[in-house]
């Protein structure tokens, strides 16, 4: 596959979205709603889960699955208030020692007027500065689309996995050949030139790990995809649930500082 | 964003039936320049000794990286930081080089940022200009490396920094490295502020996508210049997502003071004795 057909099946209406994966890899799952400031984004599901009995906060972002629950959900394009939302559930999950695992799909930050009344940049800009200094350990994987600042803000791990077919990128490749082109319809040959599949994005040290899927893409087989992310959740989080708060702050800052 | 950043630039001269009539005269091309602002042609001499203010209108034209510090620092005691300026080119992109050496012939300078230490009115400042000149301020791995390298420095020798941004965001020729240098620098910043030190941002026009999204919404204290855009999203983008027009004063510093988002508006008359004032309150 190349990288534009990578493009078109993290984005694909038949792609496993984080809603499915939350239930098929935790247990007792219990969501938490809003940011305690403005209102609940949708596009960010949150909560506890246990992972074979151990308890983890959960951040999501989630387009949704019919077109009813998709204009809900904001097709995944998540507000300020979902990042602040997010925020919050990190420095709980932080009070009481759990482990965050993210799961990362979308196309991008919402870019409406009122995300940028509410402060979407400095939304994501204090995600990224706190998730830093975050005590406990994170895990954020990206499940089909990590689309940009929007997809960073909530990965910013001590380990960043991606499936084997979804892509992580700057910007969308329609705004990128629209800006450095003047041409979205070269939104195809962006693809290629941007790399922003998980083979280049590995070989680029962004990412830790490739999480291959079922044949034919994670959709031909979603419960084997889900058991493969929960065995490697489990795998890392018994590795760095050992390692001290110390530890985990300065792994994550050296993990960014070598760009 | 970036595109519509480039493309204000361009200023176009009409020809109008009137001009033909004029007689000829020798005016040295660059005496006059355009206004961003009311679009009046007006005296560059005089636009330069108002602070690059437009005489007629009051707009503020943008100030280049080394026109900033000598309004800002005390003569003579602004020492930059050795840098070692390596430009990585991890997508190979077509003609990227031949950018980066047209944008240093443009500035006049290595990369979209400089970083040195200085005094302003006797107190001791890490300070970072970004330079629009250079591929609009965007960011990319050097950026990233000199923004965090100062603030490091700063955080170690407990430095106050003060970042004045002027930038498009992430740099797309360097895909996603330029995406990781918004966590690497905001980490920087995390460090800086659990030590206790103070931060202050001045926000100039542009500031936009990854650099609002990062560093320049993270400080304890955020100033911004009159009329300069400010905001995460591209005014197109965002008006083809709601397919409506916005107003004009959209995502202009006056409309972030208004939202909350930054603390004060600063006339560049003022700028340096109000980092002093309060450099000297943190001390």
């Amino acid at each position: 596959m190349n990288a534009w057909e990578k493009v078109n099946m993290a984005r694909g209406a038949d792609r496993p979205t984080s809603q499915f994966y939350i239930s098929a890899i935790f247990d007792s799952f219990v969501e938490l709603h809003g940011d305690r400031n403005f209102r609940d984004d949708q596009a960010i599901i949150g909560g506890i889960g246990l992972l074979n009995g151990r308890a983890v906060t959960i951040i999501a972002q989630e387009k949704g699955i019919n077109l009813q629950e998709k204009s809900l959900r904001n097709f995944g394009a998540v507000h300020p208030e979902g990042y602040r939302k997010s925020l919050r559930l990190m420095k709980q999950a932080e009070k009481f020692g759990r482990p965050i695992v993210c799961f990362v799909d979308t196309q991008g930050a919402y870019c409406g007027v009122g995300a940028e009344e509410r402060g979407q940049g400095e939304a994501i800009a204090r995600n990224l500065a706190e998730m830093m200094q975050l005590k406990v350990p994170v895990i954020s994987i990206i499940l089909g689309e990590g689309g940009s600042g929007g997809a960073l803000a909530i990965a910013v791990a001590n380990k960043v996995f991606m499936l084997e077919n979804a892509v992580y990128s700057i910007l969308s490749p329609e705004g990128f050949a629209s800006i450095l082109w003047k041409d979205s319809k070269r939104a195809e040959e962006a693809a290629e030139a941007m790399k922003i599949t998980a083979s280049d994005l590995f070989e680029l040290g962004i990412i830790d790990e490739i999480l291959p899927e079922p044949k034919g893409g994670a959709q031909n087989a979603s419960s084997e995809m889900a058991e493969r992310i929960k065995e490697k959740l489990e795998n890392e989080l018994n590795h760095l649930s050992r390692k001290s708060e110390d530890w985990l702050q300065k792994h994550r800052y050296k993990r960014f500082r070598k760009f | 964003m970036l595109k519509e950043i480039m493309e204000k630039k361009k200023v176009q001269v009409k020809k109008g039936k009137n001009n033909r009539k004029m007689p000829k005269v020798d005016i040295p091309a660059d005496m006059f320049t355009k206004c961003p602002g009311c679009g009046k042609g007006v005296y560059r001499k005089d636009v330069e000794s108002a602070k690059k203010t437009c005489p007629n209108c009051g707009k503020l034209f943008r100030m280049s990286a080394v026109e900033r510090i000598a309004l800002i620092a005390d003569e003579g005691t602004y020492v930059p930081f050795k840098n070692d300026i390596k430009h990585a080119d991890p997508l190979g992109f077509p003609e990227y080089e031949a950018k980066l050496s047209k944008a240093a012939a443009a500035s006049g300078l290595p990369e979209a940022v400089v970083s040195g230490k200085c005094e302003i009115s006797g107190e001791k400042a890490i300070i970072c200009v970004m330079e629009s000149k250079f591929m609009m301020g965007s960011m990319g791995s050097v950026v990233g490396e000199i923004l965090t390298s100062a603030i490091e420095e700063a955080t170690e020798r407990r430095h106050p920094v003060i970042i004045f941004t002027a930038s498009g965001g992430a740099r797309m020729q360097e895909g996603m490295v330029s995406l990781m240098q918004m966590a690497k620098v905001s980490g920087a910043l995390a460090k800086h502020n659990e030590a206790g030190l103070l931060y202050i941002t001045v926000l100039t026009d542009p500031t936009t996508g990854g650099v609002t999204a990062s560093f320049a919404s993270l400080g304890d204290i955020i100033l911004a210049e009159k009329g300069a855009l400010v905001g995460f999203a591209g005014r197109r983008v965002i008006e083809q997502t709601i397919r409506q027009k916005l107003p004009e004063n959209f995502q202009s510093a006056e409309f972030l003071l208004e939202r909350g988002f930054i603390d004060a508006i600063v006339d560049r008359d003022n700028q340096k004795e109000m980092l002093a004032k309060l450099l000297k309150m943190h001390k």
